[in-house]
Protein backbone atom coordinates (compact mmCIF):
# COMPACT_ATOMS: atom_id res chain seq x y z
CA UNK A 1 0.00 0.00 0.00
CA UNK A 2 0.94 3.97 -0.04
CA UNK A 3 3.08 4.44 2.30
CA UNK A 4 5.83 6.39 -0.32
CA UNK A 5 3.35 9.36 -0.68
CA UNK A 6 4.44 11.39 1.84
CA UNK A 7 4.94 15.22 0.97
CA UNK A 8 3.38 14.36 -2.14
CA UNK A 9 1.46 16.08 -4.29
CA UNK A 10 -2.64 15.86 -4.45
CA UNK A 11 -5.09 13.89 -4.46
CA UNK A 12 -2.78 12.69 -1.07
CA UNK A 13 -3.54 8.88 -0.36
CA UNK A 14 -4.31 7.09 2.49
CA UNK A 15 -1.40 6.33 4.94
CA UNK A 16 -0.89 2.86 6.14
CA UNK A 17 -2.38 3.56 9.44
CA UNK A 18 -5.32 4.51 7.71
CA UNK A 19 -5.63 2.13 5.63
CA UNK A 20 -5.59 -0.87 8.23
CA UNK A 21 -8.38 1.12 10.12
CA UNK A 22 -10.74 1.81 6.95
CA UNK A 23 -9.61 -1.57 5.34
CA UNK A 24 -8.02 -3.95 7.76
CA UNK A 25 -8.69 -7.29 5.58
CA UNK A 26 -6.47 -5.77 2.96
CA UNK A 27 -3.62 -6.16 5.63
CA UNK A 28 -4.76 -9.38 7.50
CA UNK A 29 -5.29 -11.23 4.04
CA UNK A 30 -1.78 -11.10 2.72
CA UNK A 31 -0.90 -11.29 6.44
CA UNK A 32 -2.37 -14.56 6.91
CA UNK A 33 -0.38 -15.47 4.01
CA UNK A 34 2.83 -14.81 5.73
CA UNK A 35 1.96 -16.67 8.72
CA UNK A 36 0.79 -19.54 6.69
CA UNK A 37 3.95 -20.02 4.27
CA UNK A 38 6.17 -19.36 7.84
CA UNK A 39 4.35 -22.14 9.78
CA UNK A 40 4.85 -24.32 6.90
CA UNK A 41 8.66 -23.48 6.26
CA UNK A 42 9.16 -23.93 10.43
CA UNK A 43 7.14 -27.41 11.04
CA UNK A 44 8.57 -29.07 7.55
CA UNK A 45 11.99 -27.66 9.12
CA UNK A 46 11.15 -28.76 12.86
CA UNK A 47 9.90 -32.15 11.65
CA UNK A 48 12.91 -32.81 8.89
CA UNK A 49 9.96 -33.64 6.40
CA UNK A 50 12.43 -34.61 3.17
CA UNK A 51 11.63 -32.21 0.52
CA UNK A 52 9.49 -35.07 -1.73
CA UNK A 53 7.15 -35.72 0.46
CA UNK A 54 6.31 -31.79 1.32
CA UNK A 55 8.98 -29.44 -0.05
CA UNK A 56 9.41 -25.75 1.59
CA UNK A 57 7.96 -22.92 0.09
CA UNK A 58 10.82 -21.44 -1.25
CA UNK A 59 11.63 -24.70 -3.00
CA UNK A 60 7.83 -24.27 -4.25
CA UNK A 61 7.99 -20.81 -5.48
CA UNK A 62 11.51 -22.27 -7.49
CA UNK A 63 9.73 -24.64 -9.26
CA UNK A 64 7.27 -22.42 -10.14
CA UNK A 65 9.82 -19.84 -11.48
CA UNK A 66 11.37 -22.32 -13.30
CA UNK A 67 8.24 -23.91 -14.74
CA UNK A 68 6.61 -20.98 -15.65
CA UNK A 69 9.82 -18.63 -17.10
CA UNK A 70 12.18 -21.34 -18.34
CA UNK A 71 10.04 -24.70 -18.65
CA UNK A 72 6.83 -25.51 -20.68
CA UNK A 73 3.71 -24.57 -17.73
CA UNK A 74 2.34 -21.65 -19.68
CA UNK A 75 1.74 -24.42 -22.97
CA UNK A 76 0.42 -26.31 -20.50
CA UNK A 77 -1.69 -24.34 -19.06
CA UNK A 78 -2.54 -22.94 -22.39
CA UNK A 79 -3.85 -26.43 -23.31
CA UNK A 80 -6.01 -26.89 -20.24
CA UNK A 81 -7.31 -23.77 -19.82
CA UNK A 82 -8.66 -24.21 -23.75
CA UNK A 83 -10.07 -27.23 -23.10
CA UNK A 84 -11.97 -25.89 -20.13
CA UNK A 85 -12.95 -23.12 -21.50
CA UNK A 86 -14.04 -24.68 -24.80
CA UNK A 87 -15.85 -26.98 -22.47
CA UNK A 88 -17.25 -24.68 -20.38
CA UNK A 89 -19.07 -22.87 -23.63
CA UNK A 90 -20.14 -25.62 -24.92
CA UNK A 91 -21.83 -26.64 -21.84
CA UNK A 92 -23.61 -22.89 -21.44
CA UNK A 93 -24.93 -23.10 -24.84
CA UNK A 94 -26.60 -26.77 -24.77
CA UNK A 95 -27.54 -25.69 -21.06
CA UNK A 96 -29.15 -22.16 -22.22
CA UNK A 97 -31.44 -23.63 -25.27
CA UNK A 98 -32.05 -27.00 -23.90
CA UNK A 99 -33.16 -25.28 -20.44
CA UNK A 100 -34.85 -23.07 -22.24
CA UNK A 101 -37.18 -25.88 -24.26
CA UNK A 102 -37.40 -27.71 -21.02
CA UNK A 103 -38.67 -25.11 -19.28
CA UNK A 104 -41.16 -23.95 -21.86
CA UNK A 105 -43.36 -26.99 -20.76
CA UNK A 106 -44.33 -27.85 -17.45
CA UNK A 107 -45.06 -31.30 -18.52
CA UNK A 108 -41.90 -31.89 -20.46
CA UNK A 109 -39.88 -30.39 -17.24
CA UNK A 110 -41.66 -32.40 -14.39
CA UNK A 111 -41.31 -35.88 -16.92
CA UNK A 112 -37.42 -35.03 -17.46
CA UNK A 113 -36.31 -33.36 -14.20
CA UNK A 114 -36.42 -37.11 -11.94
CA UNK A 115 -33.39 -37.64 -14.77
CA UNK A 116 -31.63 -34.54 -14.87
CA UNK A 117 -31.70 -34.89 -10.64
CA UNK A 118 -30.30 -38.39 -11.19
CA UNK A 119 -27.19 -37.49 -13.30
CA UNK A 120 -26.63 -34.35 -11.92
CA UNK A 121 -25.70 -36.13 -8.65
CA UNK A 122 -24.10 -39.07 -10.10
CA UNK A 123 -20.40 -38.09 -9.85
CA UNK A 124 -19.90 -37.58 -14.48
CA UNK A 125 -16.06 -37.99 -13.43
CA UNK A 126 -16.97 -41.86 -14.19
CA UNK A 127 -17.16 -41.82 -17.26
CA UNK A 128 -13.93 -39.98 -18.25
CA UNK A 129 -12.28 -43.31 -19.18
CA UNK A 130 -15.11 -44.28 -21.53
CA UNK A 131 -14.91 -41.00 -23.07
CA UNK A 132 -10.84 -41.04 -23.62
CA UNK A 133 -11.90 -44.37 -25.40
CA UNK A 134 -14.19 -43.04 -27.76
CA UNK A 135 -12.43 -39.34 -28.40
CA UNK A 136 -8.66 -40.08 -27.55
CA UNK A 137 -5.96 -38.75 -25.96
CA UNK A 138 -5.88 -35.60 -27.62
CA UNK A 139 -8.21 -31.98 -26.49
CA UNK A 140 -11.18 -33.45 -28.22
CA UNK A 141 -11.83 -35.81 -25.31
CA UNK A 142 -10.99 -33.36 -22.45
CA UNK A 143 -13.26 -30.82 -23.82
CA UNK A 144 -16.75 -33.05 -24.07
CA UNK A 145 -15.18 -34.38 -20.42
CA UNK A 146 -15.48 -30.85 -19.33
CA UNK A 147 -18.60 -30.22 -21.21
CA UNK A 148 -19.91 -33.06 -19.95
CA UNK A 149 -19.49 -31.81 -16.09
CA UNK A 150 -20.01 -28.41 -16.85
CA UNK A 151 -23.61 -28.88 -18.42
CA UNK A 152 -25.52 -29.76 -15.84
CA UNK A 153 -25.61 -26.78 -13.25
CA UNK A 154 -26.27 -24.48 -16.20
CA UNK A 155 -29.12 -26.26 -17.83
CA UNK A 156 -30.82 -27.05 -13.89
CA UNK A 157 -29.85 -23.59 -13.39
CA UNK A 158 -31.40 -21.62 -16.69
CA UNK A 159 -34.61 -23.96 -15.54
CA UNK A 160 -34.76 -22.90 -11.79
CA UNK A 161 -34.22 -19.60 -13.25
CA UNK A 162 -36.63 -19.43 -15.59
CA UNK A 163 -39.75 -20.29 -13.36
CA UNK A 164 -38.49 -18.04 -10.77
CA UNK A 165 -40.00 -15.08 -12.19
CA UNK A 166 -42.57 -14.09 -9.68
CA UNK A 167 -46.34 -14.02 -10.85
CA UNK A 168 -47.52 -9.92 -10.95
CA UNK A 169 -44.91 -9.58 -13.59
CA UNK A 170 -46.35 -12.25 -15.41
CA UNK A 171 -49.62 -10.35 -14.96
CA UNK A 172 -48.43 -7.47 -16.01
CA UNK A 173 -46.72 -8.42 -19.44
CA UNK A 174 -50.14 -10.30 -19.89
CA UNK A 175 -52.31 -7.36 -19.37
CA UNK A 176 -50.09 -6.00 -21.82
CA UNK A 177 -51.13 -8.56 -24.57
CA UNK A 178 -47.26 -9.65 -24.45
CA UNK A 179 -46.07 -12.67 -27.12
CA UNK A 180 -44.55 -15.44 -25.77
CA UNK A 181 -41.23 -14.53 -27.47
CA UNK A 182 -41.64 -11.45 -26.09
CA UNK A 183 -42.62 -12.30 -22.41
CA UNK A 184 -39.01 -14.82 -22.74
CA UNK A 185 -36.85 -12.04 -23.59
CA UNK A 186 -38.28 -9.02 -21.58
CA UNK A 187 -39.36 -10.38 -18.22
CA UNK A 188 -38.19 -14.47 -17.88
CA UNK A 189 -34.79 -14.26 -19.55
CA UNK A 190 -33.75 -10.97 -17.41
CA UNK A 191 -35.49 -12.64 -14.77
CA UNK A 192 -33.63 -15.78 -14.40
CA UNK A 193 -29.74 -14.35 -14.78
CA UNK A 194 -28.96 -13.80 -11.35
CA UNK A 195 -29.95 -17.74 -10.83
CA UNK A 196 -28.66 -18.72 -14.40
CA UNK A 197 -25.42 -16.82 -13.40
CA UNK A 198 -24.52 -18.98 -10.06
CA UNK A 199 -24.80 -21.52 -12.15
CA UNK A 200 -22.43 -20.43 -14.45
CA UNK A 201 -19.93 -19.62 -11.91
CA UNK A 202 -20.27 -23.88 -10.78
CA UNK A 203 -19.68 -24.60 -14.34
CA UNK A 204 -16.35 -22.60 -14.69
CA UNK A 205 -14.68 -24.39 -11.96
CA UNK A 206 -16.39 -27.55 -12.58
CA UNK A 207 -15.08 -27.09 -16.35
CA UNK A 208 -11.26 -27.24 -15.28
CA UNK A 209 -12.01 -29.92 -12.78
CA UNK A 210 -13.29 -31.71 -15.35
CA UNK A 211 -9.90 -31.07 -18.19
CA UNK A 212 -7.59 -31.77 -15.34
CA UNK A 213 -9.37 -34.76 -14.68
CA UNK A 214 -9.52 -35.77 -18.19
CA UNK A 215 -5.72 -35.46 -18.60
CA UNK A 216 -5.20 -37.67 -15.64
CA UNK A 217 -7.31 -40.47 -17.63
CA UNK A 218 -5.39 -39.84 -20.47
CA UNK A 219 -3.08 -37.65 -22.59
CA UNK A 220 -0.66 -35.68 -23.76
CA UNK A 221 -0.63 -32.45 -22.22
CA UNK A 222 -2.11 -30.25 -20.37
CA UNK A 223 -1.45 -29.28 -16.76
CA UNK A 224 -2.70 -32.12 -15.49
CA UNK A 225 -0.09 -34.17 -17.65
CA UNK A 226 2.70 -32.32 -15.77
CA UNK A 227 0.90 -33.46 -12.25
CA UNK A 228 0.95 -36.94 -13.35
CA UNK A 229 4.46 -36.71 -14.65
CA UNK A 230 5.75 -35.01 -11.70
CA UNK A 231 4.03 -37.71 -9.70
CA UNK A 232 6.31 -40.39 -11.65
CA UNK A 233 9.43 -38.56 -10.91
CA UNK A 234 8.95 -37.84 -7.07
CA UNK A 235 8.71 -34.16 -7.95
CA UNK A 236 6.66 -32.82 -5.32
CA UNK A 237 7.84 -29.01 -5.76
CA UNK A 238 6.32 -29.08 -9.51
CA UNK A 239 3.25 -30.47 -7.97
CA UNK A 240 2.99 -27.70 -5.70
CA UNK A 241 3.65 -25.25 -8.24
CA UNK A 242 1.22 -26.59 -11.26
CA UNK A 243 -1.60 -26.51 -8.07
CA UNK A 244 -0.10 -22.70 -7.83
CA UNK A 245 -0.85 -22.52 -11.64
CA UNK A 246 -4.25 -24.10 -11.15
CA UNK A 247 -5.21 -21.53 -8.19
CA UNK A 248 -4.20 -18.53 -10.38
CA UNK A 249 -6.11 -20.18 -13.43
CA UNK A 250 -9.31 -20.85 -10.91
CA UNK A 251 -9.24 -17.19 -9.16
CA UNK A 252 -8.68 -15.38 -12.89
CA UNK A 253 -12.00 -17.53 -13.89
CA UNK A 254 -13.75 -16.68 -10.96
CA UNK A 255 -12.63 -13.22 -11.16
CA UNK A 256 -14.03 -12.61 -15.07
CA UNK A 257 -17.80 -14.12 -14.00
CA UNK A 258 -17.88 -11.87 -11.20
CA UNK A 259 -17.05 -9.22 -13.47
CA UNK A 260 -19.23 -10.25 -16.25
CA UNK A 261 -22.36 -10.73 -13.77
CA UNK A 262 -21.73 -7.42 -11.97
CA UNK A 263 -21.84 -5.98 -15.79
CA UNK A 264 -24.71 -8.24 -16.76
CA UNK A 265 -26.82 -8.50 -13.58
CA UNK A 266 -26.01 -4.87 -12.24
CA UNK A 267 -29.33 -4.84 -10.31
CA UNK A 268 -27.78 -7.42 -8.24
CA UNK A 269 -29.20 -8.88 -5.10
CA UNK A 270 -32.61 -7.64 -6.36
CA UNK A 271 -32.92 -10.21 -9.15
CA UNK A 272 -34.79 -13.60 -7.87
CA UNK A 273 -38.01 -13.17 -5.67
CA UNK A 274 -38.23 -15.02 -2.49
CA UNK B 1 -78.07 12.05 -0.68
CA UNK B 2 -78.40 15.88 0.30
CA UNK B 3 -77.31 18.82 -2.31
CA UNK B 4 -74.33 20.28 -1.37
CA UNK B 5 -73.65 24.21 -2.04
CA UNK B 6 -70.11 23.44 -3.82
CA UNK B 7 -70.67 20.30 -5.86
CA UNK B 8 -68.52 19.83 -9.13
CA UNK B 9 -70.11 21.78 -12.01
CA UNK B 10 -67.70 20.54 -14.90
CA UNK B 11 -69.96 17.16 -14.71
CA UNK B 12 -71.81 16.69 -17.82
CA UNK B 13 -75.37 15.16 -16.93
CA UNK B 14 -75.18 12.35 -18.03
CA UNK B 15 -71.50 10.80 -19.14
CA UNK B 16 -71.20 7.44 -21.30
CA UNK B 17 -70.25 4.18 -20.40
CA UNK B 18 -67.15 2.52 -20.91
CA UNK B 19 -67.71 -0.06 -18.67
CA UNK B 20 -70.50 -2.04 -17.91
CA UNK B 21 -70.74 -5.12 -16.00
CA UNK B 22 -74.00 -7.24 -16.44
CA UNK B 23 -74.67 -9.65 -13.83
CA UNK B 24 -71.23 -11.16 -13.05
CA UNK B 25 -70.28 -14.44 -11.20
CA UNK B 26 -67.10 -15.76 -10.91
CA UNK B 27 -66.47 -19.32 -8.89
CA UNK B 28 -63.29 -20.57 -8.12
CA UNK B 29 -62.11 -24.42 -7.30
CA UNK B 30 -60.86 -23.79 -4.05
CA UNK B 31 -57.74 -26.25 -2.69
CA UNK B 32 -60.29 -29.50 -1.55
CA UNK B 33 -61.89 -28.90 -4.75
CA UNK B 34 -65.40 -27.32 -3.31
CA UNK B 35 -66.32 -24.24 -5.43
CA UNK B 36 -65.98 -21.29 -4.34
CA UNK B 37 -68.44 -18.11 -5.05
CA UNK B 38 -65.95 -14.95 -5.55
CA UNK B 39 -68.35 -12.75 -7.16
CA UNK B 40 -71.96 -13.36 -7.40
CA UNK B 41 -74.06 -11.35 -9.61
CA UNK B 42 -72.66 -7.99 -9.64
CA UNK B 43 -73.88 -5.42 -11.82
CA UNK B 44 -71.92 -1.78 -12.87
CA UNK B 45 -71.66 1.18 -15.14
CA UNK B 46 -68.72 3.07 -15.44
CA UNK B 47 -68.93 6.39 -16.97
CA UNK B 48 -65.84 7.66 -19.00
CA UNK B 49 -63.50 9.56 -16.70
CA UNK B 50 -65.16 8.84 -14.11
CA UNK B 51 -62.91 7.79 -10.66
CA UNK B 52 -64.74 4.98 -8.81
CA UNK B 53 -63.60 3.13 -6.02
CA UNK B 54 -64.25 -0.37 -4.63
CA UNK B 55 -63.67 -1.05 -0.83
CA UNK B 56 -64.46 -3.97 1.04
CA UNK B 57 -62.88 -6.61 3.05
CA UNK B 58 -60.66 -8.75 2.37
CA UNK B 59 -62.33 -12.03 0.10
CA UNK B 60 -65.19 -9.84 -0.93
CA UNK B 61 -63.94 -10.19 -4.53
CA UNK B 62 -63.06 -6.98 -5.24
CA UNK B 63 -59.40 -7.88 -6.57
CA UNK B 64 -61.73 -11.07 -8.79
CA UNK B 65 -63.72 -8.13 -10.46
CA UNK B 66 -60.34 -5.75 -11.52
CA UNK B 67 -59.05 -8.82 -13.00
CA UNK B 68 -62.34 -9.91 -14.63
CA UNK B 69 -61.83 -6.23 -16.13
CA UNK B 70 -58.49 -6.65 -17.17
CA UNK B 71 -59.58 -9.92 -19.02
CA UNK B 72 -57.13 -11.71 -17.17
CA UNK B 73 -59.47 -14.21 -15.62
CA UNK B 74 -62.97 -15.40 -17.05
CA UNK B 75 -65.95 -14.71 -16.01
CA UNK B 76 -68.18 -17.92 -14.74
CA UNK B 77 -71.34 -16.21 -16.02
CA UNK B 78 -72.41 -12.82 -17.07
CA UNK B 79 -71.66 -10.33 -19.44
CA UNK B 80 -68.68 -7.65 -19.55
CA UNK B 81 -67.74 -4.74 -22.28
CA UNK B 82 -65.35 -2.27 -22.79
CA UNK B 83 -66.49 0.21 -25.22
CA UNK B 84 -69.57 -1.62 -26.13
CA UNK B 85 -67.49 -5.04 -27.32
CA UNK B 86 -67.10 -7.93 -24.77
CA UNK B 87 -63.53 -8.73 -22.81
CA UNK B 88 -62.42 -11.74 -24.14
CA UNK B 89 -58.51 -10.96 -22.90
CA UNK B 90 -56.18 -8.40 -21.83
CA UNK B 91 -56.72 -4.82 -23.45
CA UNK B 92 -54.77 -2.50 -25.26
CA UNK B 93 -57.19 0.33 -23.69
CA UNK B 94 -56.10 -0.31 -20.12
CA UNK B 95 -53.46 0.30 -17.83
CA UNK B 96 -52.33 -1.70 -14.37
CA UNK B 97 -51.02 -0.65 -11.22
CA UNK B 98 -50.78 -3.48 -8.88
CA UNK B 99 -50.17 -3.50 -4.71
CA UNK B 100 -46.37 -3.75 -5.36
CA UNK B 101 -44.95 -1.13 -8.05
CA UNK B 102 -43.52 -4.45 -9.89
CA UNK B 103 -41.08 -2.62 -11.48
CA UNK B 104 -38.22 -4.37 -13.72
CA UNK B 105 -34.89 -4.06 -12.03
CA UNK B 106 -32.87 -4.32 -15.13
CA UNK B 107 -35.09 -1.17 -16.83
CA UNK B 108 -34.37 2.34 -16.12
CA UNK B 109 -37.08 4.14 -14.58
CA UNK B 110 -37.66 5.86 -18.56
CA UNK B 111 -37.71 2.14 -19.83
CA UNK B 112 -40.16 0.79 -17.18
CA UNK B 113 -42.58 3.77 -18.14
CA UNK B 114 -41.68 2.86 -21.82
CA UNK B 115 -42.28 -1.03 -21.17
CA UNK B 116 -46.11 -1.01 -22.99
CA UNK B 117 -44.84 0.74 -25.26
CA UNK B 118 -42.64 -1.37 -26.33
CA UNK B 119 -44.63 -4.72 -25.45
CA UNK B 120 -47.48 -2.71 -27.85
CA UNK B 121 -44.86 -1.62 -30.54
CA UNK B 122 -46.01 1.87 -30.18
CA UNK B 123 -43.87 4.33 -31.76
CA UNK B 124 -40.73 5.04 -30.12
CA UNK B 125 -40.43 8.60 -30.04
CA UNK B 126 -43.82 9.75 -29.31
CA UNK B 127 -44.14 7.06 -26.47
CA UNK B 128 -41.18 8.79 -24.73
CA UNK B 129 -42.26 12.15 -25.25
CA UNK B 130 -45.86 10.82 -23.34
CA UNK B 131 -43.40 9.08 -20.91
CA UNK B 132 -40.99 12.56 -19.86
CA UNK B 133 -44.48 14.44 -19.54
CA UNK B 134 -45.74 11.66 -17.30
CA UNK B 135 -42.64 11.47 -15.22
CA UNK B 136 -43.42 15.07 -15.09
CA UNK B 137 -46.65 15.08 -13.88
CA UNK B 138 -45.80 11.90 -11.61
CA UNK B 139 -42.76 14.61 -10.24
CA UNK B 140 -39.85 11.83 -11.15
CA UNK B 141 -38.19 13.67 -14.10
CA UNK B 142 -34.75 14.11 -12.30
CA UNK B 143 -35.48 10.41 -11.90
CA UNK B 144 -35.34 9.39 -15.83
CA UNK B 145 -32.13 7.39 -15.77
CA UNK B 146 -32.03 6.21 -11.88
CA UNK B 147 -32.82 2.04 -11.40
CA UNK B 148 -35.60 0.98 -9.39
CA UNK B 149 -33.70 -0.19 -6.46
CA UNK B 150 -32.41 3.44 -6.31
CA UNK B 151 -35.99 4.77 -5.55
CA UNK B 152 -38.05 4.77 -2.66
CA UNK B 153 -41.66 2.66 -2.46
CA UNK B 154 -43.46 5.64 -2.72
CA UNK B 155 -41.55 6.79 -5.63
CA UNK B 156 -41.66 3.28 -7.47
CA UNK B 157 -45.14 3.14 -7.11
CA UNK B 158 -45.38 6.26 -8.80
CA UNK B 159 -43.30 5.00 -11.78
CA UNK B 160 -45.97 2.28 -11.82
CA UNK B 161 -49.10 4.71 -11.94
CA UNK B 162 -46.45 6.51 -15.13
CA UNK B 163 -46.24 2.68 -17.04
CA UNK B 164 -49.76 2.29 -16.32
CA UNK B 165 -50.34 5.76 -18.35
CA UNK B 166 -48.29 5.79 -21.13
CA UNK B 167 -50.27 4.01 -23.56
CA UNK B 168 -53.06 6.27 -23.18
CA UNK B 169 -55.43 3.70 -22.36
CA UNK B 170 -59.07 5.12 -21.50
CA UNK B 171 -59.61 2.54 -18.36
CA UNK B 172 -56.68 2.67 -15.43
CA UNK B 173 -57.28 -0.41 -12.99
CA UNK B 174 -55.32 0.01 -9.77
CA UNK B 175 -55.50 -2.97 -7.29
CA UNK B 176 -54.87 -1.29 -4.01
CA UNK B 177 -51.56 0.79 -5.36
CA UNK B 178 -51.24 2.29 -2.25
CA UNK B 179 -51.45 -0.70 0.47
CA UNK B 180 -47.78 -1.17 1.13
CA UNK B 181 -47.15 2.73 1.95
CA UNK B 182 -46.76 4.24 5.18
CA UNK B 183 -49.80 6.56 6.13
CA UNK B 184 -47.86 9.66 5.50
CA UNK B 185 -46.58 8.67 1.75
CA UNK B 186 -50.05 7.59 1.38
CA UNK B 187 -51.67 10.65 2.03
CA UNK B 188 -49.42 12.46 -0.39
CA UNK B 189 -50.01 10.14 -3.34
CA UNK B 190 -53.86 10.38 -2.87
CA UNK B 191 -53.48 13.78 -3.41
CA UNK B 192 -51.12 12.99 -6.48
CA UNK B 193 -53.77 10.60 -7.97
CA UNK B 194 -56.59 12.97 -8.02
CA UNK B 195 -54.76 15.20 -9.65
CA UNK B 196 -52.87 12.88 -12.16
CA UNK B 197 -56.58 11.63 -12.90
CA UNK B 198 -57.75 15.43 -13.37
CA UNK B 199 -54.62 16.27 -15.92
CA UNK B 200 -54.73 12.53 -17.50
CA UNK B 201 -58.61 12.46 -18.02
CA UNK B 202 -58.59 8.89 -17.82
CA UNK B 203 -61.43 6.69 -15.88
CA UNK B 204 -60.28 5.14 -12.92
CA UNK B 205 -61.17 2.09 -11.65
CA UNK B 206 -59.54 1.98 -7.71
CA UNK B 207 -59.93 -1.64 -5.52
CA UNK B 208 -59.08 -0.53 -1.58
CA UNK B 209 -59.42 -2.14 1.59
CA UNK B 210 -59.35 1.69 3.00
CA UNK B 211 -62.69 3.11 3.53
CA UNK B 212 -61.26 6.95 3.90
CA UNK B 213 -59.15 6.47 1.30
CA UNK B 214 -62.63 5.18 -1.02
CA UNK B 215 -64.33 8.21 -0.15
CA UNK B 216 -61.40 10.71 -0.66
CA UNK B 217 -60.92 9.61 -4.14
CA UNK B 218 -64.24 8.43 -5.73
CA UNK B 219 -66.65 10.35 -7.22
CA UNK B 220 -69.02 6.77 -6.27
CA UNK B 221 -67.74 4.26 -4.10
CA UNK B 222 -68.73 0.66 -4.60
CA UNK B 223 -69.40 -1.59 -1.15
CA UNK B 224 -68.81 -4.62 -1.59
CA UNK B 225 -69.53 -8.04 1.23
CA UNK B 226 -68.11 -11.05 1.49
CA UNK B 227 -69.14 -14.44 1.28
CA UNK B 228 -70.31 -14.36 -1.72
CA UNK B 229 -68.54 -10.77 -3.06
CA UNK B 230 -71.18 -8.37 -3.88
CA UNK B 231 -72.52 -5.16 -3.90
CA UNK B 232 -73.75 -3.65 -1.10
CA UNK B 233 -74.58 -0.10 -1.83
CA UNK B 234 -73.18 2.44 -4.57
CA UNK B 235 -72.42 5.30 -3.06
CA UNK B 236 -72.47 8.92 -4.78
CA UNK B 237 -69.55 10.96 -3.13
CA UNK B 238 -70.64 14.64 -3.03
CA UNK B 239 -67.52 16.31 -1.91
CA UNK B 240 -65.41 20.09 -3.07
CA UNK B 241 -63.73 18.56 -6.77
CA UNK B 242 -60.47 20.36 -5.19
CA UNK B 243 -60.08 18.89 -2.11
CA UNK B 244 -57.13 18.80 0.57
CA UNK B 245 -56.33 16.05 2.83
CA UNK B 246 -58.69 18.11 5.39
CA UNK B 247 -61.30 17.25 4.29
CA UNK B 248 -61.12 13.63 6.19
CA UNK B 249 -61.75 15.55 9.12
CA UNK B 250 -65.29 17.41 8.27
CA UNK B 251 -68.75 16.02 9.53
CA UNK B 252 -69.45 15.28 5.68
CA UNK B 253 -66.57 13.42 5.01
CA UNK B 254 -67.31 11.44 8.06
CA UNK B 255 -71.21 10.64 6.91
CA UNK B 256 -69.69 9.05 3.99
CA UNK B 257 -67.42 6.84 6.00
CA UNK B 258 -69.77 5.65 8.72
CA UNK B 259 -72.25 4.97 5.69
CA UNK B 260 -69.83 2.78 4.34
CA UNK B 261 -68.31 1.34 7.78
CA UNK B 262 -72.55 0.53 8.16
CA UNK B 263 -72.42 -2.20 5.64
CA UNK B 264 -69.75 -4.33 7.51
CA UNK B 265 -70.37 -3.47 10.99
CA UNK B 266 -73.21 -5.08 10.33
CA UNK B 267 -71.82 -8.42 8.91
CA UNK B 268 -69.60 -8.08 11.94
CA UNK B 269 -65.83 -7.23 11.15
CA UNK B 270 -64.30 -9.87 8.72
Amino acid sequence: MAVTTEGAPAPRRKTLGETVRHRPEYVLGPLLLVVILSVWHGLVTWMEVPSYIVPKPYEVASAFYHGVFKGNYLYHAGVTLSEALSGFFIASSLGLVLGTLIAQSRLVEKTLYPYLITIQTTPKIAVAPLLIIWFGFGMTSKVVIAATVAFFPVLVNVIAGLRSIDREKIELMRSLNASKWQMFRMARLPSALPIIFAGLNVAIVFSILGAIVGEFVGSKAGLGNVILQANVNMDTSSIFAVLVCLAIIGISMHGLMGFLQRRLVFWGNSGPPS
Amino acid sequence: MKKVAHARVDEPVARPSVIEIRNLQKVFAARDGNPVQALSSVSLDIAKGEFLTIVGPSGCGKSTLLRLVAGLADPSEGELLLNGSPITGPQRDMGIVFQSPVLFPWRSVMDNVLLPADVLKLDRRDARNRAEELLEIVGLSDFAKKYPNELSGGMQQRVAIARALVHRPSVVLMDEPFGALDAMTRDTMNLEIMRIWREAGTTILFVTHSIPEAVFLGERVVVMTARPGKIAEVVDVDLPANRGIDIVNTDHFGTYARRIRNHFNARGLD
